[in-house]
């Protein structure tokens, strides 16, 4: 059958569905085992995998920052990764966000949309948001235009032109400033804002993009104990609706997380640009190879 | 987002003051006098007043003051990829004399056979023995289809270049090197005879404008009045494109590009868009230039033309946009003044002033404004 067959008989299968009624359940009820439409752009995590990357490597000069990387996130979880430095932590960010193309392997996410395929601002507008190591924020604009820029709306140049706020989206801006904890400094200017203070602003750009999996490069670094303690309930709250992905170094900001591994959230561990264990906290570091290559015994 | 309430849970109203306008009413007011200055005073205090009157205009300060008029235009337009954009632009002087050729064009066509050969065809091309009008010379008769070359030429050419410059991430002093380059290279290319736009001399002579005789004082008035307006017009069209959303994603580009990305906006479309913009403003001051001033040669194009604008909106104050008109006002009125009085200082003078700037005045002269301002106010709080 040739592909068009193919697409043809799955569109009458899903118009014949909808007029018999939805019969899906939890298994995805008869519908599952017939094909199914891909749509372009739209993201189809029906198999459980938000983010799902394959054998990538990417060499710099000869040097492997990663060396077939395989990793998969599921819908809803929150997955934090260590690693020493050089493991590739910050690489497989840039992999994932289109900022640097693998020499090898697949990029996905959900089950349709090949990353390797988009450019940066197109990844972000499909749903990936990403925060920077350094924190990164428009310094010169106040911390309410930078909330405004991060808002969810068409990115094209004319529309930027003619926008306006409308009510509901400032009260959406209102209801991040409070969650982000400087309602007091919306009129301030983005560079005078202390270094904890610019990672909230930068955590909060990326939630008023409404992105479905969120990439966080090391989100406490420079941040008080309190406002570390405040960071890991905030990424706490939004398991479930987001997927997030935590890089960190902060062995204690990840143990927060994981509440030391008994909420089951699993951890892993990049060492050389490739996976070296992947399962609880508490199991990872009675691991002898992460003990020997990164907790440094 | 609605899970992202506060924890207190108590309702929290946003006292942001929605968009604010575009100026506040005394700028307005400042605006429209500017304007009937520009569009009655100056007619009345030229043509009507007695020469010798001490509120009469010569015809040197008209010209003298519509030519810097242009420069000022030009500044804006660098001004909105540079201060705003973080794109510096040394190759401005290019659309600017792209304008002015394709207005030249124009004119020299109106020449008609009061050239010094008597012929249909610009005298240059008499010279070069030259039987027919080159086929870029196609539509210069027309006065409509110049004043679309002069938006198009610039606007497609800063088009292509940006094009392919913004794809490749070119930037920072990359970028303003190859701008050079490219206004150096399209300077040999107009020096030639054989590109067929005058070689060296370029275009000059011009005897009339939609058949009206170019040197009489009211043709002279009429174009420093469009020239105003023009200015005005274009700084409205400036103000309003960097107070809105756009020109905050602009501001975002210079200060932080791969945030931008990251947050879903396409950086070429937006750094293409004002570039293109700037470059056909730009354009539209040198055609409104070429008829005052009555020449244009390869000259405009040379590298130091294009480093004098980047000066007078560095002068002015750049990231605003009263800075490149004060800007250009301030360093041209110097310049006539010098190299009048003392003809030899001009280029330590301005040499020593951009120096001065720099040192001193980061922020130019607008800045400079502002920081007295604040500590004007300062003292009288605690006074």
């Amino acid at each position: 059958m040739t592909p068009e067959l193919m697409e043809a008989g799955a569109r009458v299968r899903e118009a014949m569905a909808r007029k018999q009624g939805d019969g899906t359940g939890q298994s995805g009820g008869r519908r599952a085992s017939y094909g199914s439409v891909v749509q372009e752009g739209v993201l189809d995590t029906r198999h459980g995998a938000i983010l799902y990357l394959d054998d990538i490597t990417v060499s710099f000069d000869g040097f492997k920052a990663l060396n077939a990387l395989s990793l998969s996130i599921s819908a809803g979880e929150l997955r934090c990764i260590i690693g020493p430095n050089g493991a590739g932590k910050t690489t497989m960010m840039d992999v994932i966000t289109g900022k640097t193309r693998p020499d090898a392997g697949k990029a996905h996410f959900g089950s349709t949309i090949d990353l390797l395929r988009l450019r940066e601002n197109e990844i972000a507008s499909i749903g990936i948001g990403r925060k920077f190591q350094k924190p990164t924020v428009f310094e010169q604009l106040t911390v309410f235009e930078n909330l405004e820029l991060a808002l969810k709306a068409d990115r094209g140049v004319r529309s930027s032109m003619f926008f306006r706020l409308n009510g509901e989206q400032l009260d959406r801006i209102g209801a991040m400033l409070s969650l982000i904890h400087l309602k007091d400094g919306a009129q301030r200017v983005a560079g005078l804002l202390s270094h904890g203070q610019k990672q909230w602003l930068e955590i909060g750009m990326l939630l008023m993009q409404d992105p479905k999996l969120l990439l966080l490069d090391e989100p406490v670094a420079g941040m008080t104990d309190e406002e570390t303690e405040r960071t890991a309930e905030l990424f706490l709250s939004l398991e479930g609706s987001h997927s997030l992905v935590v890089v960190e170094h902060d062995m204690k900001f990840i143990g927060e997380l994981t509440q030391n591994g008994r909420n089951g959230k699993k951890v892993t561990v990049l060492h050389e640009g490739s996976v070296l264990a992947e399962g609880l906290l508490s199991d990872v570091q009675a691991n002898e190879k992460v003990v020997e290559v990164y907790l440094g015994r | 987002m609605s899970s992202f309430q506060s924890k207190s849970g108590k309702a929290f109203r946003l006292s942001v003051p929605q968009r604010q306008p575009l100026f506040s009413g005394r700028v307005w007011l400042l605006l429209i006098a500017l304007t009937v200055i520009v569009a009655v005073g100056v007619p009345v205090c030229a043509l009507l007043l007695p020469e010798g009157h001490p509120m009469h205009l010569s015809a040197y300060a008209l010209t003298l003051i519509g030519k810097i008029m242009c420069f000022a235009l030009a500044a804006i337009a660098l001004d909105l990829v540079w201060g705003y954009c973080g794109i510096l632009s040394l190759g401005h002087g290019l659309f600017f004399a792209l304008g002015g050729y394709a207005m030249g064009m124009y004119l020299m066509r109106q020449i008609g056979r009061d050239g010094n050969y008597q012929s249909d065809l610009p005298d240059f091309m008499v010279f070069l023995d030259w039987k027919t009008l080159p086929w870029h010379w196609a539509f210069s008769d027309s006065f409509f289809a110049t004043l679309l070359l002069i938006v198009l030429v610039p606007g497609l050419l800063a088009f292509v270049f940006g094009f392919f410059a913004f794809r490749s991430r070119i930037k920072g002093v990359y970028f303003s090197i190859i701008t050079q380059a490219m206004t150096y290279a399209a300077m040999l290319l107009f020096f030639r005879n054989e590109t067929g736009f005058g070689g060296n001399n370029g275009f000059t002579d011009f005897k009339r404008i939609l058949g009206h005789p170019i040197a009489t004082p009211s043709m002279r008035m009429t174009l420093f009045v469009l020239t105003g307006l023009a200015l005005i017009g274009f700084f409205l069209l400036a103000r309003w494109l960097v107070g809105s959303k756009f020109g905050r994603v602009l501001q975002a580009i210079r200060d932080a590009e791969s945030r931008v990305m990251f947050t879903g906006y396409d950086p070429l479309r937006y750094k293409l868009s004002i570039w293109v913009i700037s470059a056909v403003m730009c354009g539209i001051a040198g055609a409104l230039y070429v008829p005052q001033v009555g020449i244009i040669n390869p000259g405009e194009m040379s590298p130091a033309a294009s480093i004098e604008i980047a000066i007078w909106a560095a002068v002015g104050g750049r990231g605003t946009l009263v800075g490149p008109i004060v800007g250009a006002f301030f360093v041209n009125g110097a310049k006539s003044w010098f190299t009048q009085a003392f003809p030899e200082f001009w280029l330590y003078f301005l040499g020593a002033l951009f120096i001065a700037v720099t040192l001193f005045l980061p922020q130019g002269i607008v800045g400079l404004v502002r920081r007295l301002r604040a500590s004007a106010a300062k003292a009288e709080v605690k006074a």
